[in-house]
């Protein structure tokens, strides 16, 4: 039997449609974008209507847009490449806040921002539902605040934070402190104060939610090729027009010397269709579907498996996620079983695979340790089927119930 | 991270999985909140292991590891099964992942603590 896909948070499949605007862009197109003459001409048009279809989608300005290879990159970009540019001017011990469920490709940049001795951070705990609340961010802002970098949704349970709220909090301190120097005697005001700038990681909101820079507030966003039907190793940064990046990539001066690189034409072009593709009513209708089947398939394991807790809150999540705690058992050996019925899930996320530790998001959200352990990510996607939901509502139970009998008692967990 | 035939067929199938009621000693290693815990219960008769159960709560690997060392110390003597390593289980399960490798010592140190608990006897 055909196996079945619930690990669109991971990565999705790359859409049909896609894939053929794609492929004119490795034989036959193949000029280096680079290049003045008519083969790299040819590139540099395909890679500027896939920079117009993403600058559309976010409503914002084509030159606002910034390719690399993910997001990954793209918070790496917007974390050092911010701090670096201040530091590199003087700014002393600039301070930022982000979050405690952040994925590592935001987290670990900061850290070492802070082991280097260049920064100063806060992180904002979540609540029981895995959502910050803007109000503890704004209160978290110093005088010395350069960056609050805050993730639209969260990977592992889908939560979706109040980056709008968080964006406007933002802006309006940073008008109130513009306006309060400009109302200061030239004599007696310091320097023009320190704006405070806005990041959001939309990796996992692009394909759900409304992405546009100008309604959330936000000066970088960092979006992901892959996880919205498109090719994987490309990605992009939006950077406000102003906001200056030191480069972390040196060399052919690409992308207005923010990032070198020769670029994945192909890619972006795979890119630029995907996101082409979520137009308001084919995302209005993707996430109707997809939020069925997660219902439908929620739902279920509800009803069928003793003990289960749905960590994803419904509502105030993406449709995609069903993040499930089946305490007693742990989250690998579900995988494993359910992988070898033909069903590919994980167990938080796929980067976290390789490490024994309890996530610290579920961790985050005040969820013991305990059962901590006992997490699997349903992750559902707009070709899913009802079909398929049916057939792994019958294969999870017995999976659980025979896991259960393996292990032993256990009084921690009640 | 792969894992073998072999540890797949022991998380498939475990051998010696369940409890011994009324059993001479039992040694249990790991903890909930690290994501690993193993029972083992053995039944000794004349020096030897007479029968060998576990329980175990964690990954596909420490499932495998636990049932293929309950294969490994059946039947043998105290002294025999005390002297299992953690490479003669990593042996017989073809190989583990090396983020894995925990696991199977975590195995020898439940069934070491058995065989303590029942000479403390």
């Amino acid at each position: 039997m055909k196996p079945i896909y619930l690990d669109h948070s991971a990565t999705t499949p790359v859409d049909k449609k896609v894939l053929e605007k794609m492929l004119p862009y490795f034989s036959d197109v193949y000029g280096n974008p680079s290049s003045l003459h008519s083969f790299g001409r040819e590139s540099v048009m395909a890679v500027d209507k896939a920079r117009k279809q993403i600058a559309d989608h976010l409503n914002c300005d084509f030159s606002e847009i910034f390719f690399t290879s993910g997001s990954t990159e793209s918070n790496n970009l917007a974390i050092f490449g911010l701090v670096n540019s201040f530091v590199a001017r003087g700014f002393k011990n600039p301070h930022i806040i982000t979050t405690e469920i952040e994925h590592p490709a935001t987290l670990e940049p900061v850290e070492r921002l802070v082991r280097d001795g260049l920064v100063e951070v806060t992180y904002i705990k979540p609540n029981k539902k895995g959502i910050v609340s803007a109000g503890d961010i704004k209160e978290a802002i110093k005088e010395n605040t350069l960056l609050v970098s805050v993730m639209h949704v969260n990977s592992e349970v889908g939560a979706i934070q109040p980056i709008r709220e968080v964006g406007k909090n933002i802006k309006k301190i940073n008008e109130r402190r513009l306006k309060d120097w400009q109302n200061t005697r030239v004599s007696e005001r310091g320097e023009k104060p320190q704006q405070i700038y806005f990041h959001t990681d939309a990796t996992q909101a692009i394909n759900y939610l409304n992405s546009d820079v100008v309604w959330n507030y936000v000066d970088m966003l960092s979006l992901s090729s892959h996880k919205i039907y498109g090719p994987k190793g490309v990605g992009a940064l939006y950077v406000k027009t102003g906001i200056p990046l030191r480069a972390v990539q040196l060399g052919g001066h690409q992308e207005m010397d923010k990032r070198s690189g020769t670029l994945n034409v192909s890619g972006i072009v795979g890119f630029g269709e995907a996101v082409a593709l979520l137009s308001k009513k084919n995302v209005e209708k993707n996430n109707k579907k997809v939020s069925k089947l997660r219902d439908m398939f929620a739902d279920g394991v509800l009803k069928s498996v003793h003990g289960a807790k749905l960590t994803t809150v419904r509502g105030e999540a993406v449709p995609s996620h069903a993040h499930f705690i089946f305490p007693g058992i742990e989250g690998e050996s579900i995988l494993i079983a359910l992988d070898l019925e033909g069903v590919a899930v994980s167990t938080g996320s796929a980067c976290a695979s390789m490490q024994l530790k309890a996530s610290s998001v579920l961790l985050a959200m005040g969820i013991k340790k305990e059962i901590a352990h006992s997490s699997i990510r349903f992750t559902f996607g707009k070709d899913n089927t009802e079909a398929e939901v049916k057939r792994v509502l019958k294969i999870l139970p017995p999976i659980i119930e025979r896991l259960h009998k393996i292990a032993p008692d256990l009084p921690e967990i009640k | 991270m792969i894992y073998t035939d072999k540890v797949i067929e022991h998380f498939k199938n475990p051998h010696n999985q369940g409890v011994i009621k009324n059993a001479d000693a039992i040694g249990e290693k790991g903890n909930v909140g690290c994501g690993d815990l193993m029972k083992i219960y053995l039944k000794i008769k004349d020096d030897k292991i007479a029968d060998i159960k576990f329980e175990t709560f964690g990954c596909a690997a420490a499932i495998a590891v636990t049932s293929a060392m309950t294969d490994l110390a059946k039947s043998q003597k105290l002294e025999d099964a005390m002297a299992i390593t953690k490479d003669d289980v990593v042996k017989s399960l073809g190989d583990l992942p090396p983020s894995k490798i925990h696991c199977s010592m975590l195995g020898i140190d439940a069934l070491q603590e058995a065989i303590e608990n029942y000479k403390k006897k």
